[in-house]
């Protein structure tokens, strides 16, 4: 399954009794600002979750792989996300189970 | 920037949210992106970006300092891919 910033408004305006228009924007922002520190060239770092960390890349010959022409690969900035060893380590453990235990939202 | 930091600039950026809810629903946020990881779901965030698991294969793996040969089971591993616009602010010069 897929979810999606609708899913995430709505379970949270069903967890914290919100109005849906509010979780939106809440969702809205959240994502919004953590573009925006990482647009001003600040790493995120979301304690239990994971690092957004942004990343110098060199310029490098590369190949287009149709034609196999040589391009240049222009010096460009990347996020990388470097999950935490707590999300890591709980995906380890439970990714290749049956999700019995797993708390269900709600969101309709 | 950490956590703290992000809800503090989510909470000047409206005004109908104190700071404590604010703080409640970015951790609901992030619980909710790592349950739905662990049932193997993919979150999309249109622009931002994708979350995903992906999923190893057992392999023989050598360590490599000594060169042994060691096994590896198989392993299941968060994985987030960024957006087009996400990609184009931060590389933005």
């Amino acid at each position: 399954m897929t979810i999606t910033k609708a899913d995430i408004s709505n379970m949270i305006s069903n967890e914290l009794g919100l109005s849906k228009k509010d979780t939106v924007k809440i969702v809205d922002l959240f994502f919004g600002e953590i573009s925006t520190i990482l647009q001003k060239g600040e790493d995120v770092k979301l304690s239990g979750f994971g690092n957004f960390v942004l990343t110098d890349k060199k310029p490098r010959p590369g190949r287009n792989p149709r034609t196999s022409e040589l391009v240049m690969i222009d010096a460009r900035r990347v996020v990388t996300f470097k999950a935490s060893k707590k999300l890591k380590m709980r995906i380890k453990i439970y990714a290749g189970r049956k999700p019995q235990h797993i708390r269900n939202y709600n969101t309709k | 920037m950490t956590k703290t930091g992000l809800v503090n600039s989510i909470t000047e950026k409206q005004k109908y949210l104190d700071h404590s809810d604010i703080d409640i629903a970015c951790n609901l946020i992030l619980k909710y992106i790592g349950d739905s990881l662990i049932k193997k779901d993919r979150i999309e965030i249109r622009g931002f970006g994708s979350f995903a698991v992906h999923h190893h294969k057992a392999k023989v793996g050598r360590n490599p300092k000594t060169g042994e040969s060691v096994d590896l089971d198989e392993k299941f591993v968060p994985f987030f891919r960024p957006g087009k616009k996400l990609k184009q602010m931060v590389n933005d010069k």
